[in-house]
């Protein structure tokens, strides 16, 4: 008896390894063949502090959280309490403790789940270099039936470098620990992997993000670090210089977007990311870019709010201040990748679509998807590039429009270096020739082209997930996405069809389209990660939802998982 | 008949770097006088006006870019150098100016001028000093004076004490330092000129009366008088000399040789071998 899907927390304050283990745990599954998840949750520590691997494993692409967590394995329990409701537990949970490290936390001994000791301290100590990460990995792999040659190469791979001692005792410590676990029959034997199909990639979030940067052109990005933002930044460092483009760390977020707007007023298409914090310093220049149509990418890795908040995890709250954060009528694109491959696919188009309507995109990510890392099939190439309509014929001295009201709205832009376009970019209101106006038609011209640009524009199938079919449908965006589509393909499965609609693309808003999509639908149930539910107030702001609407909306830093939304789902039928 | 005069080349006028917006200043105010040694240095230079960029913020000398005729962009309150930065390291081989007042440039665009000196991009700050705001019709700036009472603002002063931007600059690693008075722009022109050549980010602090808000100033005239020794490129020496300047020491400060801060990047892999570092 197999099953279908294992869920394992590794537990452990800062030095224990968890995080390591839950890494090659997850590298040796997709050696094998499974598909798998990981995110992390850690507090606000830089070093120590509690922190945890979750890893989801399974034969098939997996969307998002486990309903709870099968196996929890702790190297210790310090600081347990202040995640304990983010590790779900039931009677049918295996809770692997070190009888060293004293009793399991009664919070989490409370599911009634099965309690099994392990020395893992006492096994570890007994290895010249042991360590308790890997007679952890050890059992886990033990339990869920990983083939150690999967793990051997995570090991080969990991430590090669260090040297053959460092290897023996990581291989020591794992056969330590398999051996314990291998008689305790748990029946979390997970099904055979499938190795069939595409190429698979190992990736995080920020890095599809950078990665979708990359492959939309850009070729300039001006970074501050934020959590959970950095490693966009940090990815984008060497890759950007690899592929001609540059990065430049810049003094605060004011800086970022103003380098950023001064690179791609000069025909660069660029770049930067931060969180809610840091969107918030760079409203004013992004509503610049609006003004004086220079397009710019701002990838807004979300994390809990309002101010510093929860740095360290994952929110949908920043949807507000996205849309609705300039001032003045500022039209502009907002995008939310709807997984973690898919922050590869969005922000590529957004880089393609700010390019090509000349104007800023927001990209709504979050630290559920920027900051986990998952086996993903590899995803198709798409077509989306930067190409910014140029002015082909500038009409002589003085003649150039850089504003010219054109039918699409998209005026033909002139960039330094070509004679004849010279101008004054201006976020002071303009005319067709930019020069400053307060007149009352050139400000009415000049937002009615800014507007027409957008929502003239075909943006295709990309604006949303939509798939199934029945009345009963969930409308949800960004990382509620993934558990939203676990939960309704459970429905399906059961016997009831059902639709979902994942918006990736926020605004503008497409009305037609979401009535098509939801064409013969009675009930819908929207879900979406925030205290306020944003975006159930943003849909009914901006599109008609026919028959019965429920909400699900829960803020961070619990994760929206497939049971709670097909128990929903369930209640509606 | 060939009626050119070939022999008698002559490069760019000063008329041919203005465009022909009529700013909006008032009557006697010292920034048109900049204007005019801004036209002229770029005549002087020759620069390409397809290959020449000016950045401001906000402000009556912020206004300067509609009044040239290369390619500008106006941009918001503070964040002229941080945006100019943006497009000189993303096109290096274009040539970068920058125009602002001691507002924007030292009280919201404070951070952003401490960053530009200590980066070192190859730009040159041209900043008008009238020690007030002019646009919101005369309040105190970081380089207005403590006891100056005539701000419905601050009718008792400011209260603090100002900041001196010749130091600031060199506090913070500007390349490149030095002081010019609106009423001479030959002088303002040689300044620019001298900056733009000089490698690095340079700072050229003008002092350019506001006639409305500080008719005070037009004295000015009278206080100002040669800084009196020979440019250094001795950071230390600047600054020894500069704090005993009075603050109206006209020339250059300081002409350094820190290398400018321009990264440099080629294409050595592809996307597609990038995206090998995913592969399972």
């Amino acid at each position: 008896m197999t099953v279908d899907s294992v869920t394992i927390a590794l537990v452990g304050s800062g030095g224990a390894g968890a995080m390591t283990a839950g890494q090659m745990l997850l590298d040796a599954a997709a050696n094998v063949g499974w598909y798998g998840l990981m995110s992390r949750t850690t507090g606000p520590q830089i070093r120590g502090g509690e922190a945890a691997a979750l890893v989801r494993l399974s034969p098939t692409p997996v969307h998002g959280p486990g309903d709870r967590f099968d196996i929890i394995i702790a190297f210790d329990w310090q600081n347990v309490e202040r995640f304990a409701a983010e590790l779900p537990l039931s009677e049918k949970s295996v809770i692997i403790t070190d009888p060293s490290q004293g009793e399991v936390p009664a919070v989490l001994a409370a599911s009634g789940a099965k309690q099994v000791e392990l020395p893992i301290k006492e096994l570890a100590g007994r290895i010249p270099g042991g360590r308790v990460n890997m007679v952890g990995l050890g059992a886990v792999a033990a339990i869920v039936g990983l083939p150690r040659a999967g793990i051997d190469a995570v090991i080969q791979k990991a430590l090669g470098k260090k040297g053959d001692a460092a290897i023996q005792a990581s291989n020591a410590g794992i056969d330590a620990g398999s051996r314990e676990a291998a008689g305790w029959n748990l029946g979390l034997e997970l099904a055979a992997p499938n190795k069939e199909g595409a190429t698979r990639w190992n990736i995080s979030g920020n890095e599809a993000a950078g990665l979708g940067a990359l492959k939309g052109g850009v070729k300039f990005c001006a970074a501050y670090p934020i959590t959970p933002a950095t490693e966009i930044l940090e990815w984008l460092a060497p890759n950007l210089a690899k592929t001609g483009g540059k990065l430049v760390q810049a003094e605060d977020e004011l800086a970022s977007i103003a380098m950023c707007l001064g690179a791609s007023f000069s025909g660069v298409p660029s770049i930067t990311a931060t969180a809610g914090p840091g969107l918030s310093l760079m409203t004013e220049c992004i509503g610049l870019g609006v003004a004086s149509e220079t397009p710019v990418v701002i990838v807004d890795v979300q994390r809990g709010g309002p101010s510093t908040g929860i740095p360290t995890k994952s929110e949908q709250s920043d949807l507000n201040i996205a849309v609705y954060g300039l001032h003045g009528d500022a039209p502009h694109l907002v995008v939310g990748p709807t997984s973690i491959a898919d922050c590869l696919f969005t922000t590529q188009w957004a880089v393609h679509l700010a390019e090509a309507l000349q104007t800023p995109a927001i990209v709504l990510s979050d630290q559920a998807m920027g900051q986990s890392r998952a086996i993903v099939d590899k995803p198709a190439d798409a077509p989306h590039k930067a190409n910014r309509l140029l002015a082909t014929d500038l009409g002589g001295e003085g003649k150039y429009k850089r504003y010219a009201d054109t039918e699409s709205g998209v005026s033909p832009a002139a960039i330094p270096g070509m004679p004849g376009g010279e101008h004054t970019a201006d976020g002071l209101e303009h005319a067709e020739n930019a020069l400053p106006s307060s007149q009352a038609s050139d400000h009415q011209k000049q937002l009615d082209k800014r507007l027409r640009k957008l929502t003239s524009h075909d943006y295709g199938d990309a604006w949303a997930d939509v798939e199934g079919e029945g009345e009963i449908a969930v409308v949800t965006w960004g990382s509620a996405t993934g558990p939203s589509r676990e939960a309704v393909r459970r429905l399906e499965a059961a016997g009831t069809k059902a639709r979902l609609v994942a918006i990736r693309l926020i605004s503008p808003v497409q009305p037609a389209r979401l009535a098509a999509a939801l064409d013969g639908v009675s009930k819908v149930l929207v879900v979406e990660q925030t205290h306020g539910a944003q975006f159930h107030k943003f849909l009914r702001g901006h599109y008609d939802l026919p028959g019965a609407v429920s909400v699900f909306s829960r803020p961070g830093p619990l994760p929206i998982r497939a049971r709670e939304v097909h128990e929903t789902l369930v209640s509606l039928i | 008949m060939d009626t050119h005069l070939t022999d008698d080349v002559v490069g760019p006028l000063p008329g041919d770097y203005k465009s022909d917006v009529k700013p909006i200043w008032c009557p006697g105010c010292g920034d048109y006088s900049v204007l005019a040694g801004i036209t002229r240095a770029m005549a002087t230079m020759g620069l390409e006006r397809k290959d020449t960029v000016v950045v401001s913020g906000i402000g009556c000398s912020s206004r300067i870019p509609a009044y040239t005729s290369v390619y500008g962009y106006h941009t918001v309150h503070g964040r002229s150098l941080a945006v100019a930065s943006g497009v000189k390291l993303a096109r290096p081989e274009l040539n970068v100016l920058i125009f602002g007042g001691d507002g924007d440039g030292f009280s919201i665009g404070g951070n952003h001028f401490l960053h530009a000196c200590r980066r070192n991009v190859d730009m040159t700050y041209i900043v008008m000093d009238n020690q007030v705001y002019g646009m919101t019709k005369g309040q105190a700036s970081p380089t207005t004076e403590a006891d100056w009472c005539e701000s419905k603002l601050t009718p008792e002063g400011p209260g603090v004490n100002p900041i001196q931007p010749v130091a600031l600059a060199l506090a913070c690693g500007a390349n490149f330092v030095a002081r010019g008075f609106s009423n001479n722009p030959n002088e303002v022109a040689r300044l620019i000129v001298e900056g733009v050549r000089h490698p690095g980010f340079s700072v050229i602090h003008i002092l350019s009366p506001c006639v409305t808000f500080r008719p005070e100033q037009r004295n000015w005239k009278s206080t100002v008088h040669p800084y009196g020794r020979e440019p250094t490129d001795d950071p230390n020496e600047a600054m020894r000399a500069v704090l005993e300047d009075d603050g109206f020491g006209l020339g250059i400060f300081l002409a350094g040789n820190r290398r400018p801060f321009q990264p440099e990047s080629a294409a050595t892999r592809s996307i597609a071998q990038i995206e090998e570092g995913f592969a399972v």
